[in-house]
C-alpha cells in the first residue's frame, strides 16, 4: 500500500524562510518526517513520495497550490495521505489542514495530519481529516509520529479508528453509534450518583463552552475620559513598517498619533480581505481619528490615547485574536485608558 | 480582541458592519456601521456630508461608552 506525504520547505529540507515561496514539488522518496513515519510503519506500507511546498507559496496562492498538490496526490495512487505534523506553526498548519481536508473530501483518500490545539489550521481540517494532537513545537516530533503512524495504519487497513481520546486525535464533531453493555438510563443514574458523591465522571455529550465577558462599567464622565482607537481593519503607516500580515495576522502594531488630527495621508490599509481603495484614499473611514480629535477639541471627550493599535482581522485565528486582545488590553489598562473604540471591516 | 480588552474592565464599543459576528463573539456594546470597506464613511457622499455621517457614528459610539448595559446591546 502506498502513502504520500506532505511537508513544508523547512521539513522538506529545501531551506528556511527564504525558500517559503517555493511552489509544490514531488520527490520520489520519504523526506524529513516522512522518513520517521516510514520507519514506524515498517514494511506494512511504503511512503512512495513526499510533496514539498513553501508555506508562503501555499498561503498566498491557495487555489493554485491546492490544485497542483491534489493532482500530485492523485497521480501517485496513494492509499493514505499524511501531512505534517505542523505543531503550532500557523502557515504550515493552514497548509496541512487545507490539503488534508481537500484530499479527504475531493479524492476520498483517507487523510491524516497533526497539530497543536491552538493551531489556526485545526478548525479547517478536523471535521474532514484526522488531526492528531501534538505539542506546540517540533521538539515533540518523537511523541507525535508514533500516534500518527498507529492511526495511519488503521486507516490503511480500513479498521475503524477508536474514540478521539483513545487514538489521540481531535474530535471531529461526529456522533457515531457505539454499543454499550448498559442502557442509557443506567449510565445516566450512575453518572448522577458519581456527581452527587463528587467523584470524577466523564460526560457522553460535552456541551459547547460559551465564554461571555460581563459588560464593563460605563464611563461616568466622558469629558474626562481618555479614549483609545483600535482597529482590525489593517490600517498602518504608509510602507507598513512592522510588516503586519495582510491576512492571518501574527502580530499587531502600535503607532504614535499624539497631536495628529487625522490618519488620512499618512496611513493606508494592508488588509487583504476588502477593497482597499476607499481606506487608502481616507484611512479615517476605517479608523476615525479625525472625528475623535474633533470631539476632544470640543471637550466632549477628555483625550485621545496617544497610541493607535492595529492588526488585520481577516483569516486571523481566534487564538491569535485572543492573544492580541490580551496584550493590547494589558497596555491600555496599565495606561489608565477609560474606554476603547474598536472598528472592524 | 473586543472581549479580551473588556475583560480588563475597560468599556469598549465595537463599530462593525457585520453585527451578527460582533454579537456572536460576545461584544457588549455595538454600533452598526456603513459597509465593510468603509465602516465609518461613504465615498458616494460629498466630503461635508461624509464627515457628518462619521461624526454621528463616532459620537454615538463614544456616548455608548457612558451607558451601562446588561448584555450585548446595539446602539442604532
Amino acid at each position: 500500500m502506498k502513502i504520500v506525504y506532505y511537508v513544508n520547505q523547512f521539513f522538506g529540507q529545501i531551506g528556511g524562510e527564504e525558500k517559503a515561496g517555493t511552489p509544490p514539488q514531488y520527490v520520489d522518496k520519504a523526506v524529513g518526517p516522512a522518513g520517521g513515519f516510514q520507519t514506524l510503519i515498517k514494511d506494512e506500507a511504503q511512503v512512495v513520495g513526499t510533496i514539498i511546498c513553501g508555506d508562503n507559496y501555499f498561503n498566498e496562492h491557495k487555489e493554485v497550490a491546492l490544485k497542483e498538490i491534489l493532482a500530485m496526490v492523485k497521480d501517485s495512487g496513494a492509499d493514505l495521505f499524511v501531512a505534517g505534523p505542523a505543531f503550532n506553526a500557523g502557515r504550515y498548519g493552514m497548509a496541512c489542514a487545507q490539503v488534508s481536508a481537500a484530499v479527504q473530501k475531493e479524492l476520498e483518500i483517507p487523510a491524516l495530519t497533526g497539530m497543536y490545539e491552538e493551531n489556526p489550521g485545526l478548525e479547517e481540517a478536523r471535521s474532514e481529516a484526522y488531526v492528531i494532537k501534538t505539542g506546540d513545537s517540533a521538539g515533540t516530533m518523537r511523541k507525535a509520529l508514533p500516534l500518527m503512524a498507529a492511526l495511519g495504519l488503521k486507516l490503511l487497513k480500513k479498521v475503524a479508528p477508536g474514540l478521539p481520546s483513545e487514538d489521540g486525535y481531535f474530535a471531529q464533531g461526529r456522533r457515531v453509534t457505539v454499543f454499550s453493555d448498559k442502557r442509557g438510563s443506567v449510565r445516566a443514574v450512575e453518572m448522577l450518583l458519581k456527581r452527587l458523591a463528587e467523584e470524577p465522571f466523564v460526560t457522553e455529550l460535552p456541551m459547547p463552552v460559551f465564554d461571555n465577558v460581563p459588560p464593563a462599567q460605563a464611563i461616568a464622565d466622558l469629558s474626562k475620559a481618555t479614549i483609545a482607537l483600535v482597529t482590525s481593519g489593517g490600517i498602518v503607516p504608509l510602507g507598513n513598517p512592522d510588516r503586519i500580515q495582510s491576512a492571518s495576522a501574527q502580530k499587531w502594531g502600535k503607532y504614535d498619533i499624539s497631536g495628529k488630527k487625522a490618519l488620512k495621508g499618512d496611513f493606508y490599509t494592508i488588509h487583504g480581505g476588502y477593497d482597499p481603495v476607499y481606506a487608502n484614499a481616507y484611512a479615517d473611514r476605517v479608523a476615525p481619528l479625525d472625528v475623535l480629535y474633533e470631539l476632544k477639541e470640543e471637550g466632549i471627550i477628555g483625550d485621545v490615547y496617544p497610541y493607535f493599535y492595529t492588526t488585520t482581522g481577516t483569516g486571523t485565528s481566534v487564538a491569535s485574536s485572543v492573544a492580541f486582545g490580551k496584550e493590547i488590553g494589558k497596555e491600555l489598562k496599565e495606561a489608565g485608558v477609560s474606554g476603547v473604540l474598536l472598528t472592524s471591516t | 480582541m473586543v472581549k479580551e480588552i473588556e475583560r480588563y474592565g475597560i468599556p469598549i464599543i465595537h463599530m462593525a458592519t457585520i453585527t451578527t459576528i460582533s454579537q456572536s463573539v460576545g461584544a457588549n456594546r455595538i454600533v452598526p456601521t456603513v459597509a465593510i470597506p468603509y465602516p465609518v464613511g461613504d465615498p458616494s457622499m460629498n466630503e461635508k456630508d461624509e464627515h457628518e455621517l462619521r461624526r454621528d457614528l463616532v459620537l454615538r459610539a463614544v456616548k455608548a461608552l457612558g451607558v451601562n448595559v446588561e448584555g450585548p446591546t446595539q446602539f442604532e
